[in-house]
């Protein structure tokens, strides 16, 4: 089993450099081979889950090297719970754009580059290496860089050369970080370096250096609050798939997992960190929840939005408790495939404007809202009630207070949002002259999210999800017990 | 403008030159594997040479040779290669053809110490020219990939 | 020591001229400075008092060499800047096509 590890990065990156040799020649072909291959990874990705989800710990070295040479592709609980979610979002999203994305010229390039975003993500969630991370961090960036471009129109190359710029002093950053890691502790290894921390007598003023370059590197990535700015910009000018993979996974995977990883397995949580995750996690909300009511633009709305939705999660990791990380990480799942849908059903809308009031188009939106409202049959109802419980339970009244507030913030702006789709009494808009009407897959992928984002509940359950959940969180809580486990599973 | 190009002058010595610039690139990304050089390093010359090539004998001359999807071809191609090899030598022969190449003699060749610099030329000389062309040609006219 | 500071002021240099400087490839030269200094702080961090290139050949007996991991990091971290620094090019290129200027006071299509 952990021989397939390696295939999570190696399939999409053989999907990307196929794709271009078939450009001109056979445009289906690009369709289908990058279907195949978000198909083949998916399926590799719920393999590995279930495997993995006793908490096993799967190693596989690169190149038959041991592990203080080489580098080692380490998945536990966590990574392969973020796998599961990455690659199936991803899966829908390329669903859709099979033919949302026709009406560009050169969909090759957008197909491409999804496969090394791909690539990239799958190979930050494997990887066991530090300096391997910050590999695919690049090499997800910018792909996404080119991506946020792909409109070619006056404001989204303006708004991909500010995030291209920003992300890249971040990169930076996390890179200086690694660099004095590496000068402190001799290894890159992240178990490696969880262990000899551990070792080590006193790592205080060192940790601390590094642990703000990261907060700044990794929360750009995030949009974290004072990092935030590039977010609504780079949404509101680019193929609507680019803001659905962007919010639904990349901010998620390389800010969220990458700190909680980082900060938790191989540094060991500090409360004085926490408060800093606190404080940053309530700006968030709060900001992230006043900008959205000044906002006309809907995917400036939902971006605003989102950076709100990942003050939540930023909150959970802070308060750290058993239960918090365990409405954290169901917040995780809930958010990437509502606020995906809700892109999804922006893109739908904004082609076919005849679709709007339709069930297909109304109903998927209200559920995608519904989930991250918090309106409660739905699965984002669950986690942020167990966040603001476990709020309460370590004793943070006042954050609970404010996630309650917020909480009922986010219902104000999403129904100015969807007042007009749902209840305006005005006639339909005319479709477009020559619009054949819907196509199959972009339906089919909106009513899919849809049905998971009311259904995610169930992950609760005692059934096989929940127990990856668990392993996800114990892997969290476990703290610098990561660096055993890796290190255990290697004799 | 009669004549496309530089003088009678320069794109003899260029003819002349141009296939020991190109053996010199294969050298040194040979080279890199004991001493300095490299596959980055040799694919640099590679792209310098065209560059070259389209300085002396003009822009349309250099085109008609190397059209945008020949570049992006080999470039892919290249990659293409690099990760199957690099492949093979990871998972031990447990792909395709993996096992008659990890252990036939014959197949010696397609070693990391031959297949891998010369891939990376491959991709470091047609993509960085790609570039250089994506550059120049950018301001001129935005339809250059769809021909 | 000097030489750690003498780097920070590089990597200082490089984030004034990213945040102070209106103009695209200025922006760009300052994200290509910031790239140096770290390449360069990796460097330093893996060097040691006296000792030559890790360099490995038949005839010759290495006996104090500088660490080869940091150099082996900073090859592939300049070739992820040459990438980067090559689509912001391409960017602003478009950029300067479409507003006629590389002012980033005048390109302000997106508020907020």
């Amino acid at each position: 089993m952990a021989d397939l590890i390696q295939y999570l990065i190696i399939v999409p990156l053989a999907a990307a450099f196929l794709i271009p040799l078939f450009a001109k020649k056979a445009r289906w072909l690009c369709q289908v081979l990058a279907q195949a291959g978000v198909l083949i990874i998916t399926a590799l990705s719920f393999a590995i889950a279930l495997y993995v989800k006793d908490g096993l710990t799967l190693i596989y070295n690169v190149g038959r090297w041991p592990v203080p040479t080489g580098i080692s592709l380490v998945v536990d609980s966590l990574s392969a719970f973020m796998l599961v979610i990455s690659n199936f979002v991803m899966l829908v999203i390329v669903l859709y754009s099979n033919s949302y994305i026709k009406k560009y010229s050169d969909t090759w390039k957008h197909y491409s580059l999804l496969m090394m975003v791909v690539s990239g993500v799958n190979g930050v969630l494997v990887t066991g290496d530090i300096f391997n991370l910050y590999v695919f961090l690049e090499i997800a960036s910018i792909a996404v860089y080119a991506l946020f471009a792909f409109g070619l129109r006056k404001e989204s190359f303006e708004a991909a050369f500010k995030y291209a710029v920003m992300s890249t002093v971040a990169s930076t950053f996390v890179l200086l970080g690694i660099a004095v890691l590496y000068s402190y502790v001799s290894t890159l290894n992240m178990a490696g370096i969880a262990s000899a921390l551990t070792a080590k007598e006193q790592s205080g003023s060192v940790i601390k250096f590094v642990t703000v370059l990261f907060l700044m590197g990794f929360g750009l990535k995030a949009a974290l609050v004072p990092f935030h700015s590039w977010l609504p910009d780079a949404y509101s000018e680019s193929p609507a798939t680019v803001p659905a993979i962007s919010s639904g996974i990349l901010i998620k995977v390389l800010g969220v997992y990458t700190l909680g990883r980082i900060l938790f397995n191989v540094f060991g949580m500090q409360p004085a960190v926490s408060h800093i995750l606190l404080a940053l996690a309530v700006m968030s909300m709060v900001l992230g929840g006043i900008m959205a009511f000044g906002q006309t633009n809907v995917r400036r709305l939902l971006g605003y939005s989102s950076i709100s939705q990942i003050g939540y999660i930023f909150l959970a990791l802070g308060v750290g408790t058993k239960l918090a990380l365990v409405g954290g990480l169901f917040h995780i799942l809930n958010h990437s495939i509502s606020k995906s849908l809700l892109f999804l059903n922006v893109g739908l809308v904004e082609d076919h404007p005849d679709m709007a009031k339709k069930p297909v188009n109304a109903f998927t939106a209200l559920a995608g809202a519904m989930s991250i409202c918090g309106v409660p049959p739905t699965g984002g109802f669950w986690s942020k009630l167990i966040i603001i419980i476990a709020c309460i339970e370590a004793g943070h009244i006042a954050l609970a207070f404010i996630a309650v507030v917020v909480s009922i913030f986010t219902i104000a702006y999403y129904f100015r949002a969807l007042t007009p789709v749902l209840f305006s009494q005005g006639k339909a808009a005319e479709a477009r002259p020559g619009a054949k009407g819907m196509p199959f897959s972009m339906g089919f992928a909106v009513i899919l999210l849809a049905v998971i984002s009311v259904a995610s509940g169930v992950v609760l359950m005692p059934n096989a999800a929940n127990a990856l959940l668990t392993g996800a969180v114990n892997i969290l809580i476990g703290g610098t017990g990561y660096a055993s486990a890796a290190m255990g599973a290697l004799r | 403008m009669i004549q496309k190009g530089m003088s009678v002058i320069v794109k003899t010595v260029t003819k002349i030159t141009l296939g020991f610039i190109l053996l010199y690139a294969v050298y040194i990304s040979l080279n890199g594997h004991t001493g300095p050089g490299g596959g980055f390093a040799g694919g640099v010359i590679v792209a310098l040479s065209f560059v070259h090539i389209m300085l002396v004998f003009g822009k349309e001359m250099a085109l008609k040779r190397l059209r945008s999807y020949v570049l992006r071809g080999l470039t892919c191609a290249g990659a293409l290669i690099f990760l199957y090899a690099a492949t093979v030598k990871f998972s031990g022969g447990c792909v395709p053809f993996g096992a008659f190449l990890e252990k036939s003699v014959s197949c010696r060749l397609f070693n990391s110490e031959i297949t891998l610099p010369f891939c990376e030329m491959l991709i470091i000389g047609a993509g960085l020219f790609a570039i250089f062309v994506a550059l120049v040609l950018l301001s001129k006219s935005d339809r250059y990939d769809s021909e | 020591m000097v030489t750690y500071i003498l780097c920070l002021m590089l990597f200082c240099v490089g984030l004034y001229c990213v945040l102070r400087k209106r103009n695209l490839i200025k922006i760009i030269i300052g994200i290509g400075i910031m790239g140096y200094a770290v390449n360069l702080f990796i460097i330093l961090a893996g060097y040691r008092a006296q000792s030559r290139a890790p360099i490995y050949a038949n005839d010759q007996i290495v006996a104090r060499m500088v660490d080869p991991l940091p150099q082996a990091m900073v090859m592939t971290s300049i070739v992820l800047e040459l990438s980067v620094t090559l689509i912001l090019i391409a960017i602003a290129i478009r950029i300067y096509e479409k507003y006629g200027t590389f002012d980033i006071t005048k390109i302000n299509k997106l508020k907020g």
